[in-house]
């Protein structure tokens, strides 16, 4: 066996995501579900979870907002990319009209899904939000997809202005959507979770926690009930 | 058939089967050993404390590799009197089940272990383990309490002082003479022992980066890597002392279970298995050591224990 815990493989492209992210686009092979994720190895420095963007091959999409995030935002084409994975549980593919909820860097597995729906035959929904213009992601994965996109932002710098549960809400109310797939801050998810019972949709999401094993050992990623995010995550059921 | 049972006394109390949660593995919320505890523990052990916080090392800190895990978490912990509100909790939590808990505690020198406890006194755990074994730190800390037999009776009686609950001592198999450590810690009033803590330490290194992995560059290592040493440590110790042993280190299935018990444990310890079987580890493991006990004309635990030993 090959004395590497972690995939190696190079940064192949990297393009802005937002004005202050970026996405990065390798040669490391893998097979994922949308909505599994890698522990990312900057080595002498940290590792850290991060969503799918694609998995073959292996993309990521990373926002800024600290020491590893701020690093992998320098990454250069030929760089080395280290990473353990695939982890944790994905969505379901069960929505045969599914309605897709992204706030801010949830919009990373989300766009994974969007595409892997959309290359079965689904009539793939959209509701995209972010703060504003600068920090929308990914809208061209979901154009890519042939997605029906709902942009907003809280700020009105792009799309319509306001909050994406509401955009949600709308698309909820008009019928036609069988099931909800979230990602974003947890407020969100919990106005998310109260749309899905009200209107009787089932609904999954995708949680963040902070990690250390990724793999169910060392119980940093509880969710508040028992409920490990690496492991039996970070997709639960709303 | 006679029937099979599963339960074991410890420290004179009874545990519904003979699995134990590792210290340090899912042992970090309250709900988390709850969770534990519905799926099959006889008794869980909270996650290592000590006086004051600790953050512990960067990532990575817990890796998987062929022969099983290698950790150098660094005992992050929340501080005593944060664990007290946990431990507090799980307690109301497991009452109903029956399943005890054990408050596992460590300190910079061995005045700091009675600290601990006492602080510690105030949730009422069921039993204490004096974790006197973690090779992570040693950095930081100093060499292990363990490493010496001396030292190793002073972290065990500044413990007993303490409390009048019952004391386990976790032993590290990182030594010359686990028995001469195993004899200092009873004299010292352990109740009982817990072996072993993790094996090393160890270190791997990712030969494209070309640096260690684990960000303290070393940890140690368990799973099924380390289950000989950790079958001959509680061989050895049983002989050694009069005490009940927790036999841990690389258990993942029942059967391997049954080798620590015939090897001499009363109970046995589970941690890196989580990683291998998830939560249904225990369970599993139970079904398993049913059904050896049903193969083999057992009727319970206690009849299988030190059999390698002998007559
Ligand atoms: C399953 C999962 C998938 C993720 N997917 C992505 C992704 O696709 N793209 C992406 O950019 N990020 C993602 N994240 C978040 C990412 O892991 C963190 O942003 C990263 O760990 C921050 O590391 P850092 O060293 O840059 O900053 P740190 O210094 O670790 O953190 C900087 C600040 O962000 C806060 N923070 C750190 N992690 C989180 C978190 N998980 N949730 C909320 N606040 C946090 C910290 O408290 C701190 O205030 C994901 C997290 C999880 C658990
Ligand atoms: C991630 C991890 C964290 C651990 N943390 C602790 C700890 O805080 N205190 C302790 O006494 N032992 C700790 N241990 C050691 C275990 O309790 C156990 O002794 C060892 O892992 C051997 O058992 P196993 O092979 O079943 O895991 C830890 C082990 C692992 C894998
Ligand atoms: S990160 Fe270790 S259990 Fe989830």
């Amino acid at each position: 066996m090959a004395p590497s815990v972690h995939l190696t493989g190079r940064v192949v492209r990297v393009e802005p995501a937002g004005h202050r992210g970026v996405t990065i686009v390798s040669d490391v092979p893998l097979s994922a579900r949308p909505g599994q994720f890698v522990m990312l190895w900057v080595p002498r420095m940290d590792e850290k979870p991060f969503s799918l963007v694609a998995d073959s091959p292996l993309t990521l999409a990373v926002v800024p907002v600290g020491p590893v995030t701020g690093r992998l935002q320098r990454l250069q084409p030929g760089d080395p990319l280290y990473v353990r994975g695939p982890l944790g549980r994905g969505f379901s593919l069960d929505g045969k009209r599914p309605l897709l909820v992204a706030g801010g860097s949830g919009a990373a597995p989300l766009a994974f899904l969007a595409s892997r729906l959309a290359e079965t035959g689904r009539e793939v929904t959209v509701a995209l939000g972010a703060r504003s213009a600068d920090e929308l992601l990914l809208v061209e994965r979901y154009q890519a997809a042939g997605a029906r996109l709902w942009i907003t932002t809280e700020d009105g710098s792009a799309g319509e202005r306001g909050l994406v549960v509401s955009v949600a809400e709308r698309l909820l109310a008009n019928g036609g959507c069988d099931r909800v797939y979230a990602c974003g801050p947890v407020p969100m998810l919990e106005r998310v979770a109260a749309l899905c019972r009200l209107y009787g949709v089932p609904g999954e999401a995708s949680y963040e926690a902070y990690m250390r094993c990724g793999i169910g050992v060392c119980g940093s990623c509880d969710r508040g009930d028992g409920l490990l995010v690496c492991r039996d995550g970070p997709v639960f059921g709303l | 058939m006679r029937d099979t049972d599963l339960s074991v006394e410890l420290c004179g109390i009874r545990l519904r089967t003979p699995f134990v949660l590792a210290a340090g593995v899912l042992g970090t919320t309250a709900a988390l050993l709850e969770r534990v505890a519905r799926r099959g523990a006889g008794a869980v052990t909270a996650k290592s404390c000590s006086v004051r916080p600790r953050r512990g090392h960067p990532n990575p800190t817990v890796l998987p590799w062929e022969g099983g895990l290698i950790n150098a978490v660094g005992l992050a912990n929340p501080g005593a009197a944060a664990m007290v509100g946990i431990l507090a909790d799980a307690r109301r939590r497991l009452a109903p089940l029956g399943v005890p808990l054990i408050a596992s505690v460590f300190a910079e020198e061995a005045g700091g272990f009675g600290e601990v406890v006492r602080i510690l006194e105030e949730a009422e755990p069921d039993l204490y383990e004096v974790n006197i074994s973690c090779p992570n730190v040693a950095e930081e800390l100093g060499m292990p309490f363990a490493a010496d037999p001396v030292q190793a009776a002073r972290a065990t009686a500044a413990v007993r002082a303490a409390t009048r609950r019952p004391v386990i001592v976790k032993l590290s198999p990182n030594v010359a003479d686990i028995c001469a450590v195993g004899r200092a810690v009873v004299d010292a009033g352990a109740d009982a022992l817990a072996a072993i803590n993790t094996l090393g330490p160890g270190m791997l290194i990712d030969i494209r980066a070309r640096t260690p992995v684990l960000a303290n560059r070393m940890g140690g290592l368990s799973g099924p890597a380390v289950r000989p040493v950790a079958v001959r440590c509680v061989y050895e110790l049983s002989r050694a002392v009069p005490v009940p042993i927790i036999g841990m280190g690389g258990v993942t299935t029942g059967e391997d279970a049954v080798e620590m018990i015939m090897a001499g444990a009363t109970a046995v310890g589970v941690g890196s298995a989580f990683y291998q079987r998830g939560m249904g580890a225990l369970e599993a493991m139970a079904a398993e050591m049913r059904a050896f006990m049903q193969e083999q004309g057992f009727g319970c635990v206690s009849e299988m224990r030190g059999l390698a030993h002998g007559a």
